[in-house]
């Protein structure tokens, strides 16, 4: 390395240490620093481009009378269909899995960073199936609900209830809610876990030294810390859960359903396989091309709002994280 | 992790669950419920083990037949038979066979006699009628079926002979899954040493939650984008001939593993001490020598997890594979179509039969492709700790 007297690369002003950076011109330098640019450049624009050709294609597309209506059996004409029971099964199919996900994941995670030693055997499995289930693919969990739910456990509720026929032992909702449960499990407990990290052991250790139990301080002073932790979790679990498609294939959604499913062991339908069905069954593309992008832009809105919205409260989550330690 | 206060003096209780020194039974109970619910996950990971592995077993155990023409014993037989050997041929349960009279298992042994005499007249000579095409030679190996030239791997689950050939599927899921990881690998690290290392600190604020915002598009709106937009685009400037093919699918597919490599191998980057940095720039070495020589270098144990996790996400995505191509060819041309495993699952399992051959065949490709994510995920799993470990260590 050539030398260079400190003169030549050291800021006169103190303060200009912050944003130090050499002051020889570097060829290579700016070449390689300028194409990890160009590749962060390129990631945003194809998010960009994704995300304003739907917004612009689907705006254009979109009214009121799409948004609330029933459609008959053809829905792939533009003029007479409708999207809402698409969006009302979405949100009952989202709604029934928090039921079961928000309560397992709160108590898993609070078992995980309250009692649980880090050393111990289990603390060290329930961890690694945690990493796991987070990265079994989506399909995989759809033949999970249809072998384990509907093969095995609804088929012997029916052969127990004396059923004449099959009522729990086929595709239904309650059965696609609990396979998106289990799939967005990991999601909860991770985000609450990080919210639980976050509270400063001082608030407990206050709390157990005034005479507080372990579940009092639990329930009184780390919960009520803890609460935008939990609701980032839940929010993201919604947003991941609304926008699946491989894991209700065969476990609930219908093609086609005449009513709204009003019993837990109705199909039902489904945006997300709706966007599917208009863009691989289509028998005229360019005539359903319209609709296409409005649906496409109402599950955006309604699985992308959701994940913003966690974003923001994760990064304050993050700061206060930071500043606590 | 900080350990949680007032553990360090208590007594500890069955399996680390604390117990206050004054017994409180109603504790007591929600304390063991609390660890009971925690247990949960290990139930469900293993519960998808037994349950996606429980509807395969039959085929891995070589149970089923789906020869087109079975050996079929004459209704006159039956008397001959031992009770066993009936059983089994009929296909029945012993709850089934022992709730069944005399005439009715010769009904039953009768529409066998018909059902082989209602195969069709040209498949009557075919030694490939008379083979059970769920052996493990016929599903791995190549085989001149009648009418070929030359022995192929081939999947056609439909038609009178089934012929269930694994590999075409494994080629294309690989084809599909390289293609992706190619496009998005490079890419994801080339942002990551951007945003962690050469960025200044507000654009690395703003820039790394908003490519994070990726991996919030629903993988049925990737796949539509694609098969809509991408697809033209990409034919116009490649100018290839099939418009649908394996190269849309796995550039689409790399947006979906973008997020994920990006996201680790950023935190990776960052997890390398700041003294590492310090030091090299002290030592007059310019900000992209730094990044490429001393940070890459110790942060590549967390990059290579990070493509070894994108890769776990990349093999078992479904929709986009799905909507974008789905014929299958045996071909490594990047231009030719390709059929995943995720997509013949997705595809087929509503045409398959609750409990025939071809639906434990598709659970045998799902039992397959959560082996394949359980390992990839276990290895980046165990390299990141190890690195963090490292990291944290000499910090």
């Amino acid at each position: 390395m050539n030398t260079v007297t400190p003169s030549q690369y050291l800021p006169e002003n103190p303060r200009e240490f912050r944003n130090f950076r050499a002051a020889r011109f570097d060829f290579w330098s700016f070449f390689f620093g300028g194409l990890t640019g160009l590749a962060t450049l390129l990631i945003l624009a194809i998010l960009a481009v994704i995300l304003v050709n739907i917004t612009l294609n689907g705006w254009s597309a979109i009214s009121w009378h799409f948004v609330s209506t029933i459609p008959k059996k053809d829905f792939f004409n533009p003029d007479t269909t409708g999207i809402l029971p698409m969006i009302i099964g979405t949100t009952i199919r989202v709604f029934v899995m928090t039921l079961f996900v928000i309560p397992v994941g709160v108590i898993t995670a609070i078992y995980l960073t309250e009692y649980a030693s880090n050393t111990s055997l289990v603390t060290r499995i329930i961890r690694a199936a945690i990493n796991n289930l987070a990265g079994v693919p989506s399909i995989v969990f759809g033949l999970f609900g249809l072998g384990f739910f509907i093969n095995f456990v609804g088929k012997n509720l029916d052969a127990l209830l004396h059923n004449p026929g099959p009522v729990w032992g086929q595709p239904a909702l309650i059965w696609a809610s609990l396979t998106l449960a289990v799939m967005t499990l990991p999601v909860v407990i991770v985000a609450t876990e990080e919210s639980l990290k976050a509270i400063p052991p001082g608030l407990r250790e206050a709390s157990l030294a005034l005479g507080a139990t372990k579940l009092e301080t639990i329930w009184k002073i780390v919960l009520p810390q803890a609460l935008p932790g939990i609701m980032t979790g839940g929010i993201l679990a919604v947003s991941r859960a609304a926008g699946e498609v491989a894991p209700i294939l065969f476990t609930g959604v219908a093609y086609y359903m005449a009513s709204l499913p009003h019993k837990v062991t109705d199909q039902f339908m489904d945006l997300g396989y709706h966007v599917f069905v208009l863009s691989t069954q289509s028998p005229n593309i360019e005539q359903t091309r319209s609709i296409l992008y409005a649906t496409v832009l109402v599950l955006l809105a309604l699985t992308f709002a959701l994940n913003f919205v966690a974003v923001l409260i994760r990064a304050r989550v993050r700061k206060q994280l930071r500043s606590g330690h | 992790m900080q350990p949680a206060p007032n553990q360090s003096n208590a007594p500890h209780g069955w399996l680390g669950i604390h117990r206050g020194h004054k017994a409180r039974p109603l504790e007591w109970f929600a304390e063991k419920f609390i660890f009971a619910v925690a247990l949960s996950t290990i139930a469900v990971v293993l519960l998808i083990f037994v349950f996606v592995a429980r509807e395969a077993f039959p085929v891995v155990l070589g149970k089923s037949n789906t020869a087109l023409i079975q050996p079929v014993i004459p209704p006159a037989d039956l008397d001959k038979l031992s009770p066993a050997k009936i059983q089994e041929y009929l296909a029945l349960t012993p709850k089934q066979f022992a709730g069944m009279d005399r005439e009715t298992l010769r009904t039953l042994m009768d529409v066998k006699v018909e059902a082989a005499n209602e195969v069709p007249v040209q498949f009557r000579d075919d030694p490939d009628a008379k083979r059970n095409t769920i052996e493990w030679n016929l599903m791995v190996k190549p085989h001149q079926w009648r009418g070929y030239d030359k022995p192929e791997y081939i999947w056609q689950p439909v038609g009178e002979i089934k012929k269930f050939n694994l590999i075409p599927l494994v080629i294309g899921t690989l084809k599909v899954t390289l293609i992706g990881l190619f496009f998005a690998v490079p890419l994801a690290v080339g942002a990551a040493i951007y945003v962690s290392q050469l960025a200044r600190p507000r654009v690395r604020e703003i820039v790394k939650p908003t490519i994070e915002m990726l991996s919030g598009i629903p993988s049925v709106v990737v796949g539509f984008f694609a098969l809509l937009v991408m697809a033209t685009f990409l034919q116009n400037l490649c100018g290839y001939q099939t418009r649908l093919n394996a190269f849309v699918a796995g550039i689409a597919l790399g947006f979906a593993v973008i997020p994920v490599v990006f996201s680790i191998a950023e935190d990776a980057l960052t997890s390398v001490p700041q003294a590492y940095t310090q030091a090299a720039l002290a030592l007059g070495s310019s900000r992209w020598q730094t990044a490429w020589q001393i940070v890459l270098p110790a942060a590549l144990p967390g990059v290579f997890a990070a493509t070894v996790l994108g890769f776990g996400r990349a093999i078992g995505e479904t929709m986009i594979v799905l909507m974008v191509c789905s014929a299958s060819v045996v071909s490594w041309n990047v231009f030719d179509s390709a059929r995943s495993i995720t997509t013949t699952i997705a595809a087929e399992m509503a045409e398959a039969v609750s409990g025939g051959p071809h639906y434990r065949i598709l659970f045998l490709l799902g039992a397959l492709l959560f082996a394949a994510t359980f390992i990839s995920n276990m290895i980046g799993d165990f390299v990141i700790h190890r690195f963090k470990t490292k990291m944290e260590g000499k910090r």
